[in-house]
């Protein structure tokens, strides 16, 4: 990412869009990636509602994966899941 | 300008917000709202509005006090969310009146001088509550549903509100990050957060914990409370559980 110089920021250096953090991908600060077993997942969504990042993607109120690209590896969703669906590896680039 | 959602010039707010110092975001907050219905008395917005202030326990219970004490008794029809993880994490861990006893932080560090932080922690939610304002509450991630019914009751209500929101906080507290939800739900587990709202001077329980969980179960899962567990310190564990026994007896008797 290259940084902008004060002389490119608008006066107050407000920002004049919205919702920009998703064009800022922060999943390259993982350590430990999660891994999303289909088959044991009930879709009970706790890992939906306790992800800190909105991570688990879901579609008709059923978990479809986990978005990589903003996802911390923080482990919460691991932790929280109660049919042990989601396993911690090492994460190799 | 904004650092708090993420790094500047990012933001992930899709609503209009200010980033202010943090101990005067509730007296910012007064004069948006003050703007706000100034324009509505002129006939220049008919929508209603929200108005929702975010600060942490620094700039909530130490340095933003006043203006926040001034904003709640003006009566400004606002939210006030105050996202407590008992730490000055933004500065690089130093002492709040929000951390707990025994706490190691750098402006109380555990050694041969003391124990960590030598004093109890303040009671802000019952200071909110001796405001008289119509809506105070406690609540902590783990309880997820009580937390959203919380925000949601406080927005609709007409007036200041307050809420606290514990935020267990991984490089403060010393705990894997994983681990976030299991501290919160122990904390409200042994009684050391209740989880209550004060409803126009009411006070009412909304969980009553379940299991019996000590002080000592939940603080031994945190770097920050490591030192007592070992020599002389272990009577500081003793204190913070008769404080927490004393405090929870007292909000007993107010909601019953």
């Amino acid at each position: 990412m290259t940084k902008p110089g004060w002389r490119d920021l608008a006066i107050g250096a407000i920002l004049e869009k919205g919702g920009t953090a998703l064009e800022f991908k922060t999943g390259d600060w993982r350590t430990y990636k999660p891994i999303w077993s289909q088959e044991k997942c009930t879709s009970c969504l706790f890992c939906f509602i306790y992800c800190p990042d909105f991570c688990i993607e879901i579609e008709d109120g059923k978990m479809i994966g986990i978005n990589y690209d903003y996802c911390k590896g923080c482990g919460i969703c691991k932790e929280i899941c109660p049919k042990q669906a989601i396993e911690m590896i090492l994460e190799r680039r | 300008m904004e650092v708090v959602s993420t790094i500047f010039p990012y933001t992930a707010w899709n609503v209009p917000y200010i980033h202010s110092a943090f101990e005067n975001s509730a007296a910012t907050i007064s004069g948006v709202e003050a703007a706000y219905k100034a324009f509505k008395k002129k006939g220049k917005i008919k929508k209603k509005l929200n108005f929702i202030a975010f600060g942490g326990d620094g700039g909530t219970y130490d340095i933003g006090f006043q203006s926040l004490s001034g904003a709640m008794e003006r009566g400004h029809d606002i939210l006030y969310v105050c996202y407590d993880n008992e730490v000055y994490m933004n500065t690089g861990i130093q002492r709040s009146s929000a951390t707990p006893m025994g706490a190691h932080t750098t402006t109380s560090p555990a050694g041969r001088v003391i124990p960590g932080k030598t004093q109890f922690r303040k009671d802000l939610t019952e200071i909110m509550t001796a405001h008289d304002i119509p809506y105070v509450a406690q609540a902590a991630p783990s309880h997820w549903l009580d937390l959203t019914r919380k925000v949601e009751k406080a927005l609709s209500i007409k007036g200041p509100t307050f809420i606290n929101i514990l935020s267990p906080c991984p490089l403060g507290w010393r705990y894997p990050p994983s681990q976030t939800i299991e501290i919160s739900k122990l904390a409200v587990e042994s009684r050391f957060w209740p989880l209550y709202e004060v409803e126009n001077g009411k006070h009412k329980l909304t969980y009553k914990p379940k299991k019996e969980v000590s002080m000592e179960d939940w603080m031994k899962l945190q770097g920050r409370f490591r030192h007592l567990f070992t020599g002389k310190n272990k009577n500081v564990i003793k204190d913070c559980q008769k404080q927490v026994d004393r405090k929870w007896e007292k909000l007993w008797t107010l909601q019953s």
